[in-house]
Formats: structure tokens, sequence, C-alpha cells
């Protein structure tokens, strides 16, 4: 800690600080309390009246679950693309590397009035599923589980990647010879070293979801109490010039985001803590590699 | 070469500085809402050319478009427009409540100052397989109906109280049958287009469903984007009458002394080439010669308005689109 001190690398502390909070502050903290003031302006039961009417009830399930849905997705397949594009040699890795950010670039519009074209009954992957299985995805909610899953692809992958890069060959090696099995070495010596990582990129697909309007709203079909994402029902009410009644829905928003962004920081926490001491009881002597690769993950989390 | 040509550069930008500032111009703002971009693109050039030839005096007119409701409130907040041109009297409504736009707006100009008319109308597949006809043939089980979402655009809005007015107006109507008829207008409509232009392009281009509900003039934008091979325009006996109202927002021309310019424009949509640059872009002109000049476009359908049938938009928009209003107890679970 003391070592710490003496060997800042960016100098004023008091600088490097003040700077930090103000820009939080204009860019992140007015706007909210901005939001917050507005709401205040409606007594508590107003406010609960408009928070929880049936419509808003319906569209915060439909957000948060295609929205929870969409990252546990990326979090499963987010991770193997990663894993590929860090271990695999193959021709093309470099092109599907970049492929990755794609969906970082592109209009999240493009991305809906693209997917909604695939998906629709008419269309190339849409006619398939819907002759072969009778499935429908495009104008239902699954079309929405689609349009989050692509928009947040990226996050999970580009979150995981630089931590598998940092996880040597030899850990496995080592593992092996060892007498681990391969299931051994991924569940007891890969993973809790990425786990941390996968998590917070888990995090992050997730509450780029629950914000996500541009493309869903293509794809979604909108119909109230089935397909009917929060950010719209904002919109609509914007639309009717109602402010009041879009400020409520944003704050019932951030409060659910905050708490379960909390709730993912600390399982976060947790888990980095807990194989931090698995490595340590496992070899007391040594500062055991997973445990380190855990703190690498924490520090890209932060 | 690379050092001449940038000297090049600097002499004509600074060349193109001088004669901005010795040629200043008037410019006005004309904030619009999504699709009437077609309109103005051609009624621009006309307006400046007579303004022209009248006063000798050369504006410019910029126009900028997007959602009709998301523009006023960019006007609201600060957006310096002289004058609005929009496809709903609410929208401008809320300019004058909040004090941009004189309160008797729709005094200031002849016909409630809306210059050109549209109407709702139905597009169906070629040969009209459904055969669909009249409001009645939309609620038959199996058909299936695109719109944009009643309470977020301005055209799912007007398609709404079309839908509602019609059945209105049917023997033995009252508001109870109208809420009937808009349920079960709505089992019929398996989603709602985020815009007009995407309910176009979900119906045309994804084909989606069997109707499209939509303004007259839009079916013949969308005939000549798509041509007129896959789908039919059907006039329903009766239809709404959707008034696309102007208005100059006096706050802007009088901090920017352009109210003489901003009236003259918004006039000039009533001269004769105004009237004709509406018809030719399948809008209903409202002086009575040019609309008998282009009779042929304009299939006669009986029409009623927002104020003779709901008593105005602020009503309308009370009793169906507000948070709780008819379109919202449709979609409330019992």
């Amino acid at each position: 800690m003391k070592s710490n001190r003496s060997h800042r690398v960016l100098p004023g502390f008091n600088l490097s600080l003040g700077y930090a909070l103000v820009y939080l502050s204009l860019l992140v903290l007015i706007p909210l309390g901005g939001l917050i003031a507005k709401s205040s302006e409606l007594s508590l039961a107003e406010f609960w009246t408009l928070a929880t009417s049936q419509r808003s009830m319906a569209s915060y399930r439909i957000t948060f679950g295609t929205s929870l849905l969409a990252a546990s997705i990326n979090a499963f397949f987010g991770l193997i693309v990663a894993w590929v594009l860090v271990r695999y040699e193959f021709p093309g890795r470099r092109f599907f590397d970049a492929l990755v950010d794609l969906p970082f670039a592109l209009p999240t519009a493009v991305a809906g009035i693209t997917l909604t074209t695939l998906y629709a009954n008419t269309g190339w992957l849409g006619q398939f599923i819907e002759g072969q299985w009778g499935f429908k995805v495009a104008f239902t909610p699954w079309g929405i589980v689609v349009a989050l899953t692509f928009v947040t692809l990226p996050f999970v992958v580009r979150t995981v990647q630089p931590v598998i890069e940092d996880i040597e060959t030899e850990v496995e090696e080592a593992a092996a010879t060892l007498g681990a099995t391969r299931w051994q070495t991924f569940w007891r010596v890969l993973l809790p070293g990425v786990f941390p990582a996968l998590l917070t990129g888990f995090a992050l697909a997730f509450s780029r979801a629950i914000g996500e309007f541009g493309s869903v709203i293509f794809i979604a079909g909108n119909i109230p109490l089935v397909s009917e994402i929060t950010p719209l029902l904002i919109i609509a009410k914007l639309e009717q010039y109602d402010l009041i009644g879009a400020t409520v829905l944003a704050v019932v928003m951030l409060v659910i985001s905050f708490f379960l962004l909390l709730s993912i920081n600390l399982l976060q926490w947790w888990s980095a803590n807990r194989h931090r001491g698995e490595a340590r009881e496992l070899d007391p002597g040594s500062t055991g590699t997973p445990g380190n690769n855990a703190g690498n993950a924490q520090g890209a989390a932060a | 070469m690379k050092a001449a040509s940038l000297a090049r550069v600097l002499v004509a930008g600074a060349l193109a500085g001088l004669s901005a500032a010795t040629f200043a111009q008037t410019s006005l703002l004309n904030v619009s809402y999504d699709v009437a971009r077609d309109v103005f693109k051609d009624y621009n050039p006309k307006f400046v050319t007579a303004y022209k030839a009248k006063t000798g005096e050369t504006v410019e007119v910029k126009q900028s478009h997007a959602g009709s409701t998301r523009q006023v409130r960019a006007v609201a907040d600060g957006l310096e427009a002289d004058v609005v041109t929009m496809n709903q009297a609410t929208d401008i409504q809320f300019l004058a409540d909040k004090g941009l736009v004189a309160a008797d707006w729709t005094k200031k100009f002849p016909n409630d100052a809306a210059p050109y008319t549209s109407t709702m109308v139905f597009i169906v597949r070629k040969g009209n397989p459904k055969a669909i006809k009249d409001w009645n043939d939309l609620i038959k089980t199996g058909t299936t109906i695109i719109i944009p979402h009643p309470k977020n655009t301005g055209n799912g809005r007007w398609t709404y109280l079309a839908a509602w007015g019609n059945a209105l107006k049917q023997p033995g109507g009252n508001d109870k049958t109208a809420a009937a008829y808009l349920g079960a207008f709505f089992k019929n409509t398996p989603l709602f287009a985020p815009g007009g232009r995407d309910a176009t392009t979900t119906f045309i281009q994804r084909g989606q469903g069997d109707v499209l509900v939509t303004f007259e003039s839009e079916a013949e934008l969308i005939a000549r984007e798509f041509g007129r091979g896959g789908f039919e325009v059907v006039y329903p006996p009766q239809s709404i009458l959707t008034e696309l109202p102007v208005a100059i927002v006096d706050k802007v021309v009088d901090k920017r002394g352009t109210r003489k310019q901003a009236q003259a424009y918004l006039e000039y949509l009533w001269s004769k080439d105004g009237q004709e640059n509406a018809a030719e872009n399948y809008l209903r002109p409202r002086d009575p010669e040019v609309f008998k000049k282009y009779a042929d476009r304009f299939p006669t359908v009986k029409t009623f308005t927002v104020d003779d049938t709901f008593g105005g938009w602020a009503k309308a928009t009370e009793a169906h689109f507000k948070d709780g209003g008819s379109f919202d107890q449709i979609y409330q679970v019992k």
C-alpha cells in the first residue's frame, strides 16, 4: 500500500480525482439526478400506480426477461467464440475476430431491420424455421431475444478474450501431468480464472440489452402485454407529451438495473475471493496461477 | 504540387467565406414530419423562384424531417424553426401551449391552417384475394392488418380514429360498438410497426399481412417505389379526412426577423402553384379548380373530420390515446 502511494503513475492525485469526479458528474450523475428530481414531482402513491400498471409490469418482465436470456446465451456462446479465437489457428481468424466488433459499429436500427427481414416468415431464416418447426421468431418475444443477442455479443467476447490470452498453456499441461481429466482442467483450472471476466461481460451485455431500443422495435411486433419493451412504453408516453409518466418508468428501470448490477458485482467479488482462497488451500506456498488470473480479470473489470 | 493545391483550397475557402458574408441571404428552416420529404423537395424551389420574381429577394429554405412529435419537441427545446409543417394539429397545439406559436394559429391561414389533406385507405395484395372493400372486411377471421403503432405514431393515430369514426357512423353505432369494432380490429393486428415507413416495408417487402392501412399519399409513394405490380389500393366508402396543418413559429421569426418570408412561404402553399404541387404528390388540394384538374387521382370517399366526429384533437387524444384511454382499455386484461 505504502509503495503504491509513492509510485503513482498519474501525477497530481487531487487534480486527477477532481477531474474524474467532475467528468462523471457531468456525464452521468447530473442527468440521472435530473431524472429522479423530475419524478419526485409526483406523490409516492401516484408514482406507485404509474410504475405498477399492468402494461408497465408486463413490459418489465419482457425487457428484463429477454435481456437476461440474451446475456446468458452470449455468456455461453461468447465464451466459446473467445476461446476459439484465442486458442485455435485457422484461416481467416483475423477476419472472424474483426466480425465480433461489428454489432458495436452497426447502427442498431440497421441491425433491427436486417434481422427482421431475415427472420420474418418470408425471410431466408424465418421461412425455414417456421416451415420446419412452425416456430415464429420475428414479431414475437423471441425476436427480441435474437436482436439483443446480436447487439450484445461483443461485450462477452471482448471482456473474456484478454483473460484467456493470459492463461498460459503450461497451466493446462501442469494440470494434465498432475492427472486432471479434461473436464477437471476446464472446471477447476481454467474456468475459475475466466469466471470473473465472464461475469463482467455478462453484466455489460445485460445492461446494454435493457436499454436497447433501436433494433428491438423493428423485430418485436410491439404488441402490448406480449412484446412491448419498457423503452417503447417510455417513447409512447413521450409521444403523448407525458414527460412525468416517462420519467417514472425510467426511474424504475434505473433502480432495477442498479440492484441487478450490484448483485452481479457482489457475485463477482465473492467468486474471485473464493477461488483465491481455494488456490491458497491447494498450494499455500505458491502465488497460484488461477488466483492470479482472477485478480487480472478483476482488474479488467474495474 | 501538393502545396499548390493546398493554397488553392485555402483561397477557395476564403472566397467562399467572403461571398457568404457579402451576399448573406435570408434562410428559413421548415421543420416537418417524416414522410413530407417529397412534397417539400418539390415545393421549396418553386417558392424560391416565385418569391425572387415577386420581391427580388433570395431566400434559402432548409428542411428537417423526422417523427412529428419528436420534431416539435426539438422546436420547443430550442431548434430554431421558422415554420412547422406537421401531420397532426396536436403537435402544433403543443407549441401553441408553450407560447411559441400564436394561440389562434388555426385562424392565421385559410382551411384551419391545413393547405391540403389526405385520407386513410387500404392497400391489399394484387387481385385483392381477401375481397376487402370496407372496414368490416378487416375484422373477418383470418384477415391480418398491418398498421403503425397507434400511440406512438401520427399515422397510427389517424388509422385508429378512422376506424373508430367509421364504426361510430354505422347505423346504431355508438362508443360501445366502436370499442368492440376496434377490439376485433386489433385481434387481427399481429404487430405494430414502429413508424409509417416501417409499416410499409413490413407489408410490401416482408410480405406480412393482408392489408395495410395508410395515407392515400403514401399509397402513391409505394407505387413509385415498389412498382404497381404487387398490390392495389382500395378506397373504403367512408374514411377520415386527415388535415395536415402548418404554422409560423412566432417566437423564432420575431427573433430572426424572418416573419415576412415565413408568412410568404406558408401562404404560397395555397397558391395555384402550391396546390398543384400538393396534388402532384397525391395530397388532396383545397383549391376546387386544382382538385378538379387532378380529380382522377382522388376517388370520392365520404369523409369525416377529427373536429366534427371527435370534437377536436385535444378531446380525441384524451379519450383514446392518453394512459387508460380507449386504446389502453383494449389491451387491458380483466
